[in-house]
């Protein structure tokens, strides 16, 4: 119990001292652009098809349970607010960055893990390379950047998929529907003269593509072992990631919309 | 008889004892070990551990899987630190050692590992490129002849433009070597530099090493289980037992002695 606590403690440590070192090479930026751009295409257009998939269908969830349930109190004309604030504030964000921990997180984890157990990486510290400017900050900047991006195209589509089903089945039509939604999203406050609802969703993707980046990074980094070695660092990196999502997206909810 | 009988039967046996008397010139130590201990948890894997390279040569370490001689290796690039004892590289003492100091020693090193441990997103030639690319100001130009000129001297020329996934074993060793050989080190190390060839191959991978040696007047320590490699490129050799390093001498008389622990080690390998 101790030692677990421990272990998790260092892993902690471990996590945020990855985060300070890619932070403190940012400056590289211009340098590793082409690394940097490659990740984007790796941490992005790879995976549209799949958030844009799953996007469609969490918006139709969301319409048709939500919809059945204002249906009862003839209340369905609100079912654009409630698509259109849910995929925004929560779905988007936590979908897009799930998927993401699913898909790069692992791939990124098995790849550095790979690296570590083929000795490339302990090729890299003999060159004197430094291999967090070389393999982590281009993807955890990518991870960080490509987020946000994917999360307004499952807002999006999740929103349209909404209507489709507001129309369809809940006998409301499309234009009362657009216009709820947009009356939902004009919410603005004195951080930004942009929808809250839009850019809290967007700084936690933001938030969130870094963190997966840092652990699946973290993972493999520190994978031993061989092909077991690989596979562990590969499970523990989705798992903390979903976890650390779940969790920092509690304290950003309450950021934005308590404190 | 068996080769060990009849040492000075190998045709590289002789070539060999004259190298350790060139090497004899020049007796300054480069690396030096002195009463190394390292363990994993409980596991000793060095139990003071004595070994000295002189400047030059070319010193080989035999021994059984698992005996340590891989972390031999790592304790010199400053990839492992000793528990106990002294280890220390052109004199410098690896333990106490600030990062600029490694930073700048390791560039005076190369390391040739085991499975090449070529970036497998990189082509053979920017992997080789990659030292000069990330810790110097040379100009792109100027990094590719460099980079073509070690390709050519390890005889993989086509490789340039080619991924390590489109190699053959022999070749991902030999430009894992330009890579190692592309900052001119003085010291290069070999972890198993033939392991998993076919004999011709490994033959080849050798002799190119011992010509290497030869012609920039490299230091080399090389970690080998094959016999073949320590007649062909080892001024000296040692077998590393028990965490400590025994039987150190030239190839001929490592592999002509009659010690009992010897015999038994080498036994299945000379014949």
């Amino acid at each position: 119990m101790i030692a677990g606590f421990q272990a998790f403690l260092a892993d902690i440590g471990y996590l945020l001292e990855l985060s300070l070192q890619v932070a403190l090479r940012l400056g590289a930026i211009v340098r590793r652009r082409g690394l940097i751009l490659e990740q984007l295409w790796q941490a992005g257009l790879k995976v549209v098809h799949v958030v844009l998939l799953v996007g469609l269908f969490i918006g139709m969830i969301v319409a048709l349970q939500t919809g059945l349930e204002l249906a009862r109190f003839g209340q369905q004309d609100q079912i654009g607010t409630i698509v259109a604030i849910s995929m925004c504030r929560e779905m988007g964000p936590f979908i897009t960055a799930t998927i993401l921990a699913a898909t790069v997180g692992s791939a990124l984890a098995a790849e550095l893990g790979t690296m570590a157990v083929s000795e490339e990486l302990a090729a890299l510290e003999v060159m004197s390379i430094d291999r967090i400017a070389l393999l982590v900050m281009p993807r955890v900047l990518a991870l960080a950047i490509m987020c946000p991006i994917l999360t307004v195209l499952c807002d999006t589509i999740g929103i349209v998929g909404g209507g489709f089903i507001a129309d369809s089945q809940l006998n409301v039509g499309l234009s009362l529907y657009w216009d709820s939604v947009i009356d939902a999203l004009q919410d603005t406050d004195f951080f930004l003269e942009l929808p809250k609802d839009v850019y809290s969703g967007l700084l936690k993707s933001f938030v969130f593509g870094a963190i997966v980046a840092v652990i699946s990074c973290g993972a493999g980094l520190r994978a031993t072992a061989g092909a077991l070695g690989v596979g562990n660092a590969t499970r523990k990196a989705v798992r903390d990631s979903i976890i650390a999502i779940i969790v920092s997206n509690y304290f950003l909810s309450w950021l934005f919309f308590q404190a | 008889m068996s080769p060990m009988h009849e040492p000075t039967s190998e045709p590289e046996r002789a070539p060999a004892a004259d190298r350790a008397n060139s090497a004899d010139r020049s007796r300054d130590v480069i690396i030096r070990f002195r009463d190394v201990h390292k363990a994993f948890g409980k596991r000793k894997v060095l139990a003071g551990l004595d070994l000295e390279v002189h400047r030059g040569e070319t010193f080989c370490i035999m021994g059984p899987s698992g005996c340590g001689k891989s972390v031999t290796l790592r304790h010199v690039v400053g990839l492992l630190k000793q528990d106990k004892g002294l280890v220390e590289v052109d004199g410098h003492d690896m333990s106490k050692i600030g990062r600029k100091e490694l930073v700048e020693l390791r560039s005076r090193m190369g390391f040739v590992f085991q499975e090449a441990a070529l970036l497998n997103w990189l082509t053979a030639g920017a992997n080789v490129a990659l030292p000069l690319r990330e810790t110097t100001k040379l100009s792109e130009a100027e990094i590719e002849r460099k980079v073509r000129e070690k390709l050519e001297l390890v005889r993989v020329p086509d490789a340039y433009e080619k991924l390590p996934s489109e190699l053959s074993g022999g070749m991902k060793k030999r430009v894992g070597l330009a890579r190692a050989l592309i900052t001119d080190p003085e010291i290069i190390l070999y972890d198993e530099p033939t392991a998993g060839l076919d004999p011709e191959i490994s033959s080849s991978i050798n002799h190119l090493i011992r010509e290497l040696a030869d012609r920039l007047h490299v230091t080399g320590l090389v970690v080998t289980h094959h016999i073949g490699c320590v007649k062909t490129v080892g001024d000296r050799v040692g077998m590393l037992d028990g965490g400590v390093l025994k039987y150190v001498s030239t190839p001929a008389e490592f592999l002509g002695s009659q010690e009992p622990r010897l015999l038994q080690f080498l036994g299945d390998r000379l014949d």
